[in-house]
């Protein structure tokens, strides 16, 4: 139950990029077709489930505070080396990014040309560090960062799709000349956001 | 200040400006302009690291490999947040505690990493570094501006200063949520493109 209120959380109350603004770049450079913000997003998804508990698991056993204490023979449980937390998730999220990659490419070649030139973008996509840590800030344990990772991802995918398609019909509206493109998306966003915010009496 | 030099610097507070010409950190832009001195601080923080990280590139630029150059990048921009990041929390707790991951999420800011591969790498040190320095600045005007807009209409305050509106005035809402952040620049952009005559099609 507290598993399915995190995922009702993140994927309509507190939508990642519409109530946290994360991923905007992307959301913006991407959503001109459904078909390209379709592959994007579940590009997202994939790589926000996997990072999640692998930064989940380097934070609570080598980074938290006192979390080297499992180590034999040296005292080190008054270490607290959180301050690293911000480098060494974006090297996993680097290195995911590249090894999800090699593995498509192995064993999934469909899928890979699919979501394959959007895969190094998402390195840089501040929805996946910035789930990272949302995660520490909110002190989720394993399977609820996972969770909450997949469902952000969800989220994510819900908005860039929709977006998509609303910027699809806008094509065939009369817009001011100095609105057209990235003034009326935002608009537009801030539109959905609004419609978002209906889901925040949802109480489970 | 020679015309060059200025040029670099000035470039971006609106001409070319990165958040609403180039469309690069539109995040925390967002995120962070609640109140006008988050936003200030969020400034300062996002200046320094643009600078001095593409001061640190352009001066390791030749020994670079270009095949890691982005691990690289990352390393040095890391590096300088995880620093801002100690700095807000020793001196400014507070608002270090209201800008939460926003400070971290400056890594991913695409302001930083943009003028990292499309400036530094070619340039000389010092260029570099007022390149960085106006494209924070720049960044930080948009950022101040939503962020005075929002307050106002707010909580009818400006820098935490009570503004003589009348008791009558209630603070509206929506100007604090996201939709309201999204609106706003929005308009903003409107305004800008206005004035310059540029359309996208």
């Amino acid at each position: 139950m507290e598993l399915l209120s995190i995922a009702v959380k993140a994927i309509f109350i507190e939508n990642i990029l519409l109530a946290y603004f994360l991923g905007m770049c992307s959301f913006l450079a991407c959503s001109k077709k459904v078909d390209t913000a379709i592959g994007l997003g579940f590009a997202v998804i994939f790589v926000l489930t996997i990072t999640l508990p692998v930064n989940w698991a380097i934070h609570h056993f080598l980074l938290a505070p006192g979390a080297l204490s499992w180590v034999p023979g040296i005292e080190l449980g008054g270490l607290d080396l959180s301050f690293l937390n911000f480098i060494c998730f974006i090297a996993t999220i680097a290195s995911m990014v590249q090894l999800v990659e090699m593995i498509l490419d192995k064993f999934f070649p469909k899928l890979y040309h699919s979501l394959g030139i959007f895969l190094p973008l998402i390195t840089v996509n501040c929805a996946i560090l910035g789930g990272s840590l949302f995660m520490v800030e909110r002190e989720y344990g394993f399977i609820q960062s996972t969770v909450f990772g997949f469902s952000s991802g969800v989220g994510w995918l819900l908005a860039i799709a929709s977006m998509a398609a609303i910027r699809k019909k806008l094509r065939y509206s009369h817009i001011p000349d100095g609105l057209k493109g990235l003034g009326i998306t935002m608009i537009v966003t801030g539109l959905m956001a609004m419609a978002f915010m209906c889901f925040s009496g949802i109480d489970l | 200040m020679a015309s060059a030099a200025k040029k670099l610097l000035m470039d971006p507070f609106f001409d070319n400006n990165p958040v609403t010409v180039q469309v690069l950190g539109i995040c925390s832009a967002l995120a962070v302009t609640v109140k006008v001195d988050t936003a200030i601080v969020m400034t300062l923080a996002l200046t320094a690291v643009v600078a001095l990280s593409n001061f640190v590139i352009s001066l390791l630029r030749n020994v670079i490999p270009s095949g890691i150059r982005m691990i690289v990048e990352m390393a040095v921009i890391a590096t300088l947040v995880i620093i801002a990041d100690q700095l807000l929390q020793a001196f400014l707790f507070d608002i270090s505690k209201q800008l939460s991951v926003f400070v971290g999420l400056i890594i991913t800011n695409c302001i930083v990493m943009g003028r990292a591969e499309a400036f530094a790498l070619q340039n000389p040190p010092k260029d570099s570094f007022l390149d960085g320095l106006g494209s924070g600045l720049g960044y930080g005007i948009v950022l101040i501006t939503v962020a005075s807009i929002r307050e106002i209409l707010g909580f009818g305050k400006w820098f935490g200063i009570t503004l003589p509106f009348g008791e009558n005035f209630t603070g509206n809402g929506l100007a604090l949520l996201a939709p309201g952040a999204f609106i706003i620049l929005g308009l903003l952009i409107w305004l800008q493109r206005t004035i310059t005559k540029k359309v996208e099609e």
